[in-house]
Parts: structure tokens; sequence; C-alpha cells
């Protein structure tokens, strides 16, 4: 089983599904002879010369033209080449894409998997480095997915280039190639909606999705040399999110303190405070915490200050603690 | 008119060049078409005016403009529909109590209640699902062309839009796309002079519509939009080429919005009666009947009958239609995703349990 990095699992997920089923079509900016700014897309085109597209520079063009392809039966994969550029396709994401079902009574359909780089940690500066899946998170008709290792990145964009749903898929460019993994060749799915306990505890439950999540592991790795064992839930999909997972571990805990990089008034982690507030509130021993970026844009030169860390997280889990 | 194709003269022969020499059933059919949407609209407005249908957008004067675009089109094709387009859903084998149940949101409406009025789809009729926004649906046309083209099939996609929906960036973006990637995509621009209370003056520079075309490396061409067999003559070769593989075509059919932007609006506010009077007296409807009279195929008796019969159908269906009860509480939540997802279904059923009061 050869040890891959994201960028080489997201790849390998394309390839294999392109062979399977000869539906799927890529385009997007640079993604052809280039092979994508950040390689995922690379070597795709020599394999499949009549369903690899470079297109115009005009991301409302890229989904719109994709919408079209999935109304007519294909499975498009668009890359828009930084979340921080995908507005001007904004319109046809949360306006067509994601109605289209709704507003035909299911007679049209977008079958359409947009993938995605997000977040911080390449030293991007502001537009190549935000986290805005709130955004997408409140469309209904949308599904959001969030990779955090190279084996689930694989089995996550399968699993989307395959639902009858538009899906975005969010992939963590600070965790592209920060490691490796064992990716099995041939076909693996990891099903949508689903979260997964990447370290069980007792204590207090932190709850992240993408690099956060690899931050969560970390905190809760120094948190036990002190003796509080810290659950670490990656919640994988945003949308539809999984509740009960979420919900047993805080019932068992009784503390919940939850992670995201985006600013955080109206962030995605807010919803999930308010899903433990409504449904678990009786169990809390203390408040829910949140440990997140800053309101403000996303700075250059202090990345690294910006961007919640393991140190921050275990400033939270001291607070919840103390109850 | 300046440049715009022409077929039917003004006696009602037409240019030998250019007619597309149809049978009487055929010419009959187009007018049938024509005067479906035309009496559909007068009688839409006055139930709207009555409170039995929240909203209309009437296609007034544009009736050769849309139902012989549509008739240009073969079966397999598909069209790409802004939202003035009824009689091209007709034209496509739409029911029209299936239509009538849409503009009343009504249980049977196919699409339960979720749009409003006059956002109409037809699947079968390979009609695509229609939405508020302007100029939204033309980089769709462009990306089924393009699988059309992908899948090695002969197929074209007509796309309807207005001279308003020129000025967009979905506007730049698929006419971009689909004259790079060649596309099978004809654009049919609906130039009806007012995008609500905006001339097209104020829209563009340019002196045509049909000429941006040529900025993204395809043709374009002015059509005479009152004249029905000039837009069918027009938007037939062009749909041709594209299924022959010569790529996308824009026609800008040169026509008028004689009724309201909607039932909503109120024209006098923006433009002057003269100019619609003057545009009236080249009603699309008036044309053609002079072109089935001077090739001896109509007269009042048929006239009459045929109003008769269209106004009579389209009773009926509003009957049928009213009978119809509101879509069940439970249809706000369909058709959401495939598969309902958990959180909905917690929504769906909370509400459900709650006492009515």
């Amino acid at each position: 089983m050869p040890a891959m990095t994201m960028v080489q699992a997201i790849n390998n997920a394309l390839r294999e599904e392109m062979r399977r089923d000869d539906r799927v079509v890529v385009l997007g900016e640079d993604v052809g002879r280039n092979g994508g700014v950040f390689r995922c897309t690379e070597g795709l085109l020599d394999e499949f010369p009549e369903r690899v597209f470079d297109t115009p520079l005009a991301e409302g063009g890229i989904i719109g033209t994709a919408i079209g392809m999935a109304l007519y039966g294909l499975r498009p994969v668009p890359e828009i080449q930084f979340m921080d550029f995908i507005y001007p396709g904004f319109d046809q994401i949360v306006s067509e894409a994601a109605k289209m079902r709704y507003r035909s009574g299911g007679q049209f359909t977008v079958p359409m998997t947009i993938r995605t780089p997000f977040g911080g940690g390449i030293r991007g500066g502001h537009y190549h480095s935000q986290s805005t899946e709130a955004y997408f998170c409140h469309t209904p008709g949308l599904k959001v997915v969030v990779p955090s290792t190279p084996k689930e990145a694989k089995g996550l964009l399968t699993s989307s280039i395959r639902d009858p749903d538009p899906v975005l898929f969010l992939e963590p460019k600070k965790l592209y190639r920060s490691s490796r993994e064992e990716v099995p060749e041939g076909e693996i799915t990891v099903p949508l909606g689903q979260a997964a306990v990447r370290r069980p505890g007792k204590d207090v439950t932190l709850i992240a999705y993408g690099y956060m999540a690899q931050v969560c592991i970390d905190a809760a790795t120094k948190a036990a040399e002190k003796g509080v064992e810290a659950e670490v839930i990656d919640l994988r999909t945003l949308v539809p999110l999984d509740e009960p997972t979420i919900l047993a571990s805080v019932k068992k805990t009784g503390r919940a303190v939850v992670v995201y990089e985006a600013p955080r008034t109206g962030g995605y982690g807010a919803e999930i405070s308010a899903i433990l507030a409504e449904k678990a509130i009786e169990y809390l021993r203390g408040p829910i915490v949140r440990v997140t970026g800053f309101d403000t844009p996303f700075p250059y030169t202090l990345e690294d200050v910006y961007l919640p860390n393991a140190d921050r997280v275990l400033s939270a889990i001291d607070k919840v603690m103390a109850f | 008119m300046v440049d715009a194709l022409r077929v039917i003269r003004d006696d009602g022969s037409t240019d030998p060049r250019l007619d597309p020499k149809f049978s009487e059933d055929e010419a009959i059919a187009m007018y049938r078409g024509m005067s479906l949407q035309r009496i559909l609209d007068n009688r839409m407005l006055a139930l709207q005016r009555q409170g039995r249908i929240g909203f209309y957008g009437p296609s007034l004067g544009q009736e050769a403009a849309i139902v012989g675009a549509a008739m240009a089109m073969g079966p397999e094709d598909w069209i790409v529909p802004q939202y003035r387009e009824p009689g091209a859903a007709l034209v496509r084998g739409m029911p029209l109590k299936e239509l009538l149940c849409q503009l009343m949101g009504n249980a049977e409406d196919p699409v339960k209640g979720h749009q409003m009025p006059c956002h109409y789809v037809y699947r079968k009729g390979n009609y695509l699902s229609i939405s508020s926004p302007v100029g939204t649906q033309l980089p769709h046309a462009v990306g089924i062309g393009w699988a059309m083209k992908l899948r090695g099939e002969k197929k074209a996609v007509l796309v309807f839009f207005g001279d308003g929906a020129t000025s967009t960036g979905d506007f730049h973006a698929a006419m971009n796309f689909a004259g790079v990637f060649r596309t099978p995509t004809v654009f049919l621009c609906n130039n009806n002079q007012w995008a609500i209370s905006v001339p097209v003056a104020k829209q563009t520079a340019a002196a045509t519509l049909a000429e941006k075309a040529n900025a993204y490396g395809f043709d374009g061409i002015r059509v005479d939009g009152m004249d029905a067999l000039a837009v069918y003559r027009a938007t037939r070769d062009a749909a041709r080429n594209a299924r022959e593989g010569l790529g996308p075509m824009m026609v800008e059919a040169v026509t008028y919005r004689i009724g309201p932007h909607s039932s909503s609006d109120d024209p006098s506010r923006y433009r002057d009666e003269a100019e619609v009077a003057a545009w009236q007296a080249r009603d699309p409807l008036l044309r053609f009947r002079r072109y089935l009279e001077h090739a001896g195929w109509w007269d009042d008796a048929r006239e009459a009958r045929l109003e008769q019969e269209i106004g009579d159908e389209i009773t009926r269906a509003v009957q049928e239609a009213e009978r119809i009860p509101p879509p069940a509480v439970e249809t706000i939540f369909a058709d959401v995703y495939a598969e309902m997802p958990p959180h909905l279904r917690e929504e769906m059923d909370a509400f459900l349990a709650l006492p009515r009061r």
C-alpha cells in the first residue's frame, strides 16, 4: 500500500473515479497541462484528454457550465483554484446548483463536486487562506465536506463524486503535503454525514474539522500529559452534520470545545455550539468554549498567531476543566 | 428597422430566399402556438387581478420571438428558458393544466409550490427549470451543449435571455466558454427594448446586441423579432449548424415588450404610450395572419374557431386547477436533497408534532 500525501490521494481518487465512470469530467483553471497549482490533477489530462479541461479564467463560468454538464447527466468535478476566488461563482452555487432539485420538484439535479483548497497555513495572505465554509453551510441543498487525512480525502472525494447532490469539497491546504498515510489502491469510500472519533477521551470533547482536527489531536496529546483525557471529533462532513456522534461524546464528557480557523462571529462552530446548548445543556458541566480565528481579515505576516494552535486549545481545555 | 432579417413582407407574401416553406399544417401550428400564448397571457393577467393567481409575467408582443424559436428546435434538443416563455413550454408539450397548477402552486404543481408563478419546468420536453436572477441560465446552456458534444451526440441547446441579461457577468462567461469550447448552443436574445424600466440604450453603448458575438469568435445575427418565420429560420439554421459541430451562434430577435414587466409593474411610470402604439402596429400575430391569408390558409371563421377553441381549453384547465388543494405542509421539506438528511427530518417531525392552532 503506497504512502501518499493528501494531494496524491486526491489525484488518485480522481484518476480511479475517472477510470470507473466516463461521466466524470474535470475542469478549472490550470487543471490540465499544469496539473493544478497544487498538482491535485497532475497527469489526468494525459490519461483522459477528452475529459480534462483548462478553462478560461472565470469562476462563474466554471461552476455555471459544470452545472449544465451535471444537468445533462455528467459528473463534473470543477476546481476553484482557491476558496478565496470562489465568489464570482457564488451565485451559481447557492442560487442555481443548490436549488435546482427543490425548484424543479426533482426533475433536474446537479450531481457536481466542487473541489477547492481552503484555510490558512501556506503564507498566502487573505486571498489564499480564508475558511468561508459558513456561507455555504447556510445554503440548503448543498453538502459541505472537509477531509483531514490522505486516506479519508480519497474516500470522501469518491463518495462526493458519486453523491446525487452538489458537494463543496474543501481541501485543507495546510494538510496537502504535511504528512503521508497508507492509502489503498482501488475503491475506498467514506460515507458523507459521518464524523470520526480521532481519539477517545472522557474529560472533554474537542470538535473540529480540516487542519483544526490535527491541531486538536496535538492539543489532546499535550492535555494527556497533564492527566486530562480529551476526546477529539473530526466532523468530516459539515452538512449534513453527524449530530449523534457529537451529542454522545458531549453527554459523556460534559465539556465541549469547538475549534475552527474561520472568524469567530457566525462561524460554523457557532452552529455546533447552539446544537449542544439546545440538546445537551443538562449534561454540561461548564460553558461551551470556542477557539477560532479572529474577526479580522486573514493576516499575512502574523498568520501563525491568527490560526488557532494546540496551546490556545489547551487554554480552552483548562478553562472548561476548571468548572 | 435596420439590418434585421425579415421573411414575411407587409402584404403577407414572403421572401422566397428565406421562406422555410411550411405546409399548411405547420404554418397553422405555429400560429396556434402564438395565439395560445397571447390568449393565455390576457387570461392570466385577468386572473391575477382577480387574486386567483399571485403573480404573472406576460409575453405580449414577443410571441414570434418565443414560439418561432422554440418550434425551430428538434425534440432531442434542449431549451433553457429565461422566464417569459410559457409559449415555448407549451410547444415542448407541457400540458396546459400542469402549467396552470404551477401558476397556482397547488398540490399537482410539479414543483409542489416551491416556486412563484411563471417558473415553469418540463423535464419530458427537455425544458429546464427557471430561476429569477437574470442571465444565470446562460452558462448552464453552454454546459449542456458541452456535455452533448462530449458524448458525441448531434443535438443543440436553445437558451432564451433578454437585452438586460447581456450586461451580466454570466452572459460574458457563457459566450466566452461557448466560443472557446465550440459548444452547440444557440443564444436567443429577446431584445424587447426594456429591462423593467431601463431601455436597451442604457444597457449597452453597442449599436446592436448581436455584434457582441463577434468578440467571442462566433456569429451573431439580428432578426425581426415580430416575424415568426424570420426567427424560426435563423434559429433553425443556427441549431442545424450547431448540431453539425460548427459551434455556437447568437440570434438577436428585435422585439418589444408590449405589456408590463410583470403583474407588479406599471410601465406608464417610465415609457411613452406612443412608443408602445408604434410597436403594437407591428403585432407579430397580425403579421403572421397576413401570411396565412396570403397563402389562402386563413379567414375570419377559422380565426373565430381557433379563439373559441383556445379559450375553452384555458377555461377547462383553470377550472380543473382551481379545484386542486394546496400542497401538504410536508412538501416544504421535499426535494432539498435526494435523501432527506437527519437534521431536516428532525425539523419536519418537530414541526408536524406542534399543536395545530
